[in-house]
């Protein structure tokens, strides 16, 4: 009924000679139902069918080579708790997360940090900073493992210091850090620039107070900048965590899941079983997997928010 | 006197450890690119030479003229220019209307509806890779660009886009839209005349994610097409190999710096409004 209210005294009625039921307010309904359309159409379409389909085709034995498309139950699903290459799947998974989301969060900190320091300059290195985010991204990746090859870049100037530096992308330890770090290189400028942002609406007063009540720097960044931008810390680090778990290309560029399966994370190997495997069935199982853990990750992130955002908008 | 002379010296010399600090951090993130450019025009011998030139000796543009030899480059170039510009103009559209009418239409269920649509923040394509693979393979568009057009323009990828805009839309206040309204705007009207051109910063942050979405996309690509002429770039760039599967680095690095430097001289150029445009919008949190 505030609704009715809420528009304004001319469009209330009807039009003259129109229908009754014609109302502004439905017409304004209706605005509301045909702007939204395309992006719930493509919703429906795009994101809740697939959605759907996916645990239906987890419940059958596919192989589209083979052909054929039988009913199994919950056959796939104990081929997954029993998938011997599963848990190194998955702790290649984590340790690709874990790591990517750590350094891509305090590396993106520290740079924002130091650009908001009142220096000359500091727009040139934002600008180098968030370069390679402008970059295409197999080009940016082609590059690294050029540079990272045995006789490649990185090694070639580490001996110029005299350092031998190993074969990066075929160590298994080497390889999975050398993934993260050319993703973490390649993407740290947005979150940089989010943080940064976020430091420059922290007031001024705030900092001037404690000063004047004596707080170091180290107890200046924890209890007022740190509580200040907690929000956007929330906001990238769901971002960064989600965004870790869909990284495809810099792992078949880079390593193609190798040495062995060193680097093989979840998409990737839902990707062979799917795509080069040519089994559906247990792709679509692979992908109810992924779906589920996002889901969790995100609303423990979300739970966690409660804990440690200070101040929401 | 002498304690304000102690101090400036002493800000001077962490100002000068700051710059430092800033310039060896620096170096990963120019280097490749550097390299990426100067490799390029360097024969395939000095590329891997020890220890490793900056500048090449010689420089040529012998392995861009055999980029066009060795594959279609041209028409995959085309095609991932036509599909960004073409994804880009339908995630403004489709996200600003959806946006606008989530943020300032008060039509039945629009919260729910709203909800309902943020399930695609946690539905990357990368989930639904699979079904959405049958999808187009049920309406015979495998090995054509519509899955490359239609995925990010109304699915998952489009949700932030939408989000971004609704923030937005949200914080404009309504006195703004009032005097549309005396002047007899419809609701497309106020969405035109008055939201739009007042939403520039969300709009430019829209444009530049969801063009570098689709210039980056790759896995789609992998998994959609198969005719090399309807690849796009990122797909092309990694079928640069010799008879043998190894990879041909001089036209594979040529190919590269193609592919990127357009894009880096337009983020250069414009980037003031590039890296404002993102950082103003509702993702400050």
């Amino acid at each position: 009924m505030t609704q009715v209210r809420s528009t304004p005294p001319g469009r209330e009625q009807s039009r003259p000679g129109g229908p009754r039921w014609w109302t502004a307010r439905r017409r304004d309904h209706l605005a509301g139902f045909l702007f939204a359309a395309p992006q719930l159409a493509g919703t429906a379409l795009f994101v809740l069918l697939p959605l759907g389909l996916m645990f239906w085709y987890s419940l059958h034995d596919w192989n589209v080579l083979a052909g054929g498309f039988t009913w199994t139950g919950g056959e796939n699903y104990e081929r997954l708790a029993q998938d011997p290459a599963l848990p190194g799947v998955l702790r290649a998974t984590a340790a690709f997360s874990i790591g990517l989301v750590a350094l891509n969060l305090s590396l993106a900190l520290v740079l924002a940090i130091l650009l908001d320091q009142k220096l000359r300059g500091t727009v040139v290195f934002r600008t180098i900073f968030f370069s390679p985010v402008a970059v295409t991204l197999v080009a940016w990746t082609i590059v690294w493992r050029f540079l990272l090859q045995d006789d490649g870049g990185v090694n070639g100037l580490l001996s110029v210091v005299g350092a031998e530096g190993p074969n990066w992308l075929r160590g298994e330890a080497t390889a999975m850090a050398s993934v993260i770090v050319v993703q973490v290189l390649k993407n740290v400028g947005l979150n940089m620039v989010l943080f940064l942002a976020a430091l420059q609406g922290v007031p001024r007063e705030l900092y001037e107070a404690s000063t004047i009540d004596g707080a170091g720097a180290w107890t200046r960044f924890r209890r007022i900048t740190m509580p200040m931008i907690s929000p956007t810390i929330l906001l990238t680090s769901i971002i960064t965590v989600v965004g870790s778990l869909q990284v495809f290309a810099q792992i078949d560029v880079l390593t193609s899941g190798g040495p062995g399966t060193s680097t093989t994370v979840l998409v990737y190997y839902l990707y062979q079983n799917a795509f080069q495997f040519h089994d559906f069935g247990y792709g679509a199982t692979l992908s109810v997997l992924l779906f589920a853990i996002v889901l969790v990750l995100t609303v423990i992130q979300w739970q966690m928010r409660r804990k440690w955002v200070v101040h929401e908008d | 006197m002498k304690t304000e002379r102690r101090t400036t010296a002493r800000s001077r010399r962490a100002r000068l450890a700051l710059y430092g600090l800033l310039c060896v951090l620096a170096v990963p993130f120019v280097f490749p690119t550097w390299w990426m450019v100067t490799s390029s025009l360097k024969p395939a011998n000095e590329i891997f030479a020890f220890p490793p030139s900056i500048l090449p000796s010689d420089p040529s543009f012998a392995a861009y003229g055999r980029v066009f030899e060795f594959a279609p480059f041209a028409a995959q170039y085309l095609n991932s220019m036509y599909i960004a510009a073409a994804v880009t103009v339908g995630t403004l559209a489709v996200s600003s209307l959806a946006g606008y009418a989530f943020a300032r239409i008060r039509f039945p269920g629009h919260n729910l509806l709203f909800l309902v649509v943020l399930v695609g923040l946690l539905i990357p394509s990368e989930v639904t890779i699979v079904p959405l693979f049958q999808l187009f393979n049920g309406l015979g568009l495998v090995d054509t660009h519509w899955p490359l057009l239609l995925i990010p323009v109304f699915g998952a990828p489009s949700v932030l886009s939408t989000l971004i805009m609704r923030q937005f839309f949200i914080a404009l206040p309504a006195e703004v839209e009032e005097a549309g309204r005396m002047d007899g705007l419809g609701r497309f009207g106020l969405y035109w005349r008055i939201a739009l051109p007042l939403s520039r910063p969300a709009l430019g942050a829209v444009a530049i994610f969801s063009f570098l979405h689709s210039w980056n996309l790759y896995l789609e690509p992998v998994v959609f097409l198969s005719t090399p002429e309807k690849f796009t770039i990122p797909q092309a760039l990694t079928q640069f190999t010799d008879a043998y599967g190894g990879p041909m680095w001089d036209v594979q690095l040529s190919a590269a710096t193609l592919s990127a430097l357009p894009v880096l001289i337009v983020f250069v150029i414009a980037q003031r409004q590039f890296v404002e445009g993102l950082a103003h919008t509702g993702l400050k949190g």
